[in-house]
């Protein structure tokens, strides 16, 4: 009870509050309702129909396995990155380092025509690859992998480099003197350390990367049942006209999303809570 | 540390070069294709393609679409970060999570939510055409859409600073006599400066390259409701290749303006933690 009336006296609350409820109200909350209340019309049968229509099943098989890969492709490159970053010292580090934010700078679309002209079979990278190993990445499920991977590459390094900063080298050191392998070391004193952060940056990119529009479009090429993602069935409809369905898919893949933030957040609770124990 | 450093040479090499080749292909390479293909036959017509009035218009509206996200969003940030760290309340839970949705959801679909509450559909749709508001395909869809996916970026960064300071010094000032203003400017203000900046720059990269979001909600009309990144998709799609990425090399500077003063601003703000944790 004290500590309530302690806090009051801070003035300002209740217009930063009214600004905030507002804000959030006008901008989130009414939008957010709006999506929901209009999935309404379309009723549970025709709910089920859209989302299991073949299409759109498809659709969310490639945007799910896409991100999937991406993802754990990011689980391990930037892993190695963080590790690189954080704990060896080598010419152009600090480049590295400030490059890694890039895909969150350069705008979506530009990332996706950029990768669209290198990876097709006249481009720098697609060329030889398909002339050497007759691979093709634009226009292929690689082309979305490559895109979506472009796009989550800071998740994973920026979650797991703090926390490779504040390890202390005690344990290790205790370990490697205790004759432990240095595999040994890595696995059973840094990895459970960084372990959540690791898995928080892959969830987050496998968010992402389910969502992820503007770069894929292009180098995916958009061939239904082949290389179409979730949002693009999203958009198509919607350029039909096609309201009621496009919130049917929209609302599966907000349920989606949500379900992978909320394991985010167990997983940060979780490791919060160990922390607390040591 | 030494021991790492120097048994295992070998793998410390590997690592390294695994991620100058992964920065490489990934991050580098489609910025350099970018600059080649604008510049590819010389900079006079990289400048006509520029200087285009189309594409002029385009970047006039990215401008203002990102000052008014900014602007918006950077005053909410403010009042949110005040209302949630400074006082004790009942669903403050709750308020955080409506703050971070935004994160969650695919661009495509916060176009979608707009849509449905102020388009056709949209039940605000008889009160607005009523009074000849245009708010879906006009330019306040396009600043709304790139509020929603830019909302949480400055108030994200201003919490925890907010939150790990506690409330101390503010109630010290309050106490001696400080209105709220006064207590804000010269108590809070000094030490979330640099966070807010960040959040800021944050800010300003997500909306100048905004795409699935305004994609939904723009309409595309040329010269009215294309922004930048829409405008490049245009000109990639009838294979104005030079066209599209002269205004995508315009965005890459941007981009690299973004980069540089993030890492600035984060090198400061490290300093300014270090000084004062001392």
């Amino acid at each position: 009870m004290t500590r309530k009336t302690r806090k009051k006296t801070l003035p300002g609350f209740g217009i930063t509050m009214g600004v905030t409820l507002a804000y959030v109200s006008l901008i989130v909350l009414i939008p957010m309702a709006s999506l929901a209340l209009m999935s309404t019309d379309l009723g549970p049968a025709g709910f089920w129909k859209v989302i299991t229509d073949s299409r759109t099943l498809v659709a969310l098989k490639v945007s799910f396995l896409c991100s999937l890969c991406a993802a754990l492709i990011n689980a391990g490159a930037g892993l190695i990155l963080a590790w690189v970053i954080v704990r060896y010292r080598f010419p152009f580090r600090r480049f590295v380092d400030g490059l890694m934010e890039l895909p969150f700078a350069l705008p979506t679309a530009v990332a996706g025509i950029s990768l669209t002209v290198l990876t097709t079979d006249k481009g720098w990278v697609g060329g030889p690859l398909f002339r050497l190993l007759g691979i093709k990445i634009a226009y292929t499920e690689l082309g979305i992998i490559t895109a979506i991977t472009f796009i989550t590459i800071p998740f994973v390094v920026r979650t797991v480099q703090p926390v490779l900063e504040q390890l202390s080298p005690d344990y290790e050191e205790a370990g490697l003197i205790l004759g432990a392998g240095r595999a040994t070391v890595f696995f059973r004193i840094i990895l459970p350390e960084i372990l959540p952060a690791l898995l928080t940056g892959f969830s987050l990119a496998f968010a992402r990367g389910l969502g992820e529009y503007g770069s894929v479009i292009f180098i995916a090429g958009n061939i239904p049942f082949r290389t179409e993602i979730a949002p693009l069935v999203i958009m198509s409809k919607l350029e039909q006209f096609n309201y009621d369905e496009a919130t049917a898919v929209a609302l599966l893949m907000l349920v989606a999303s949500f379900v992978v933030m909320f394991l985010v957040n167990r997983i940060q609770v979780r490791a919060a809570s160990f922390a607390g124990e040591k | 540390m030494g021991r790492w450093g120097g048994e295992n040479r070998a793998l410390r090499r590997l690592l390294i070069a695994f991620s100058f080749v992964f920065v490489g292909a990934m991050l580098v390479l489609p910025l350099c294709q970018v600059l080649w293909k604008a510049f590819e036959s010389g900079i006079r017509p990289f400048w006509a393609s520029v200087s285009d009035e189309y594409a002029l218009k385009a970047l006039r509206l990215s401008l203002l679409t990102t000052v008014m996200a900014v602007v918006c969003n950077g005053l909410f940030g403010l009042c949110a970060a005040w209302a949630l760290t400074r006082f004790a309340f009942r669903g403050k839970g709750f308020l955080i999570t409506l703050i971070d949705i935004p994160f969650a959801v695919s661009p495509v679909i916060a176009g979608l939510v707009f849509i449905m509450t102020f388009g056709r559909m949209g039940w605000a749709y008889p009160f607005l055409s009523e009074h000849g508001i245009k708010i879906v395909f006009a330019v306040p869809g396009l600043v709304l859409a790139t509020i929603f996916v830019t909302f949480p970026f400055v108030a994200r960064e201003i919490i925890p600073v907010l939150t790990a300071r506690g409330t101390d010094e503010e109630e010290a000032a309050v106490l001696m006599g400080a209105g709220f203003f006064q207590t804000f400017r010269r108590v809070t203000f000094p030490h979330i400066r640099w966070a807010l900046l960040y959040g800021v720059i944050l800010c300003t990269a997500r909306a100048m390259g905004e795409f699935g979001a305004v994609s939904v909600v723009s309409g595309h009309l040329r010269g009215r409701t294309n922004t930048l990144p829409l405008h490049i998709e245009i000109l990639f799609r009838e294979y104005h290749t030079l066209q599209s990425f002269s205004c995508a090399a315009i965005l890459v500077a941007t981009a690299i303006l973004i980069l540089v003063a993030r890492n600035i601003v984060e090198g400061i703000s490290r300093k300014d933690a270090d000084y004062h944790a001392r």
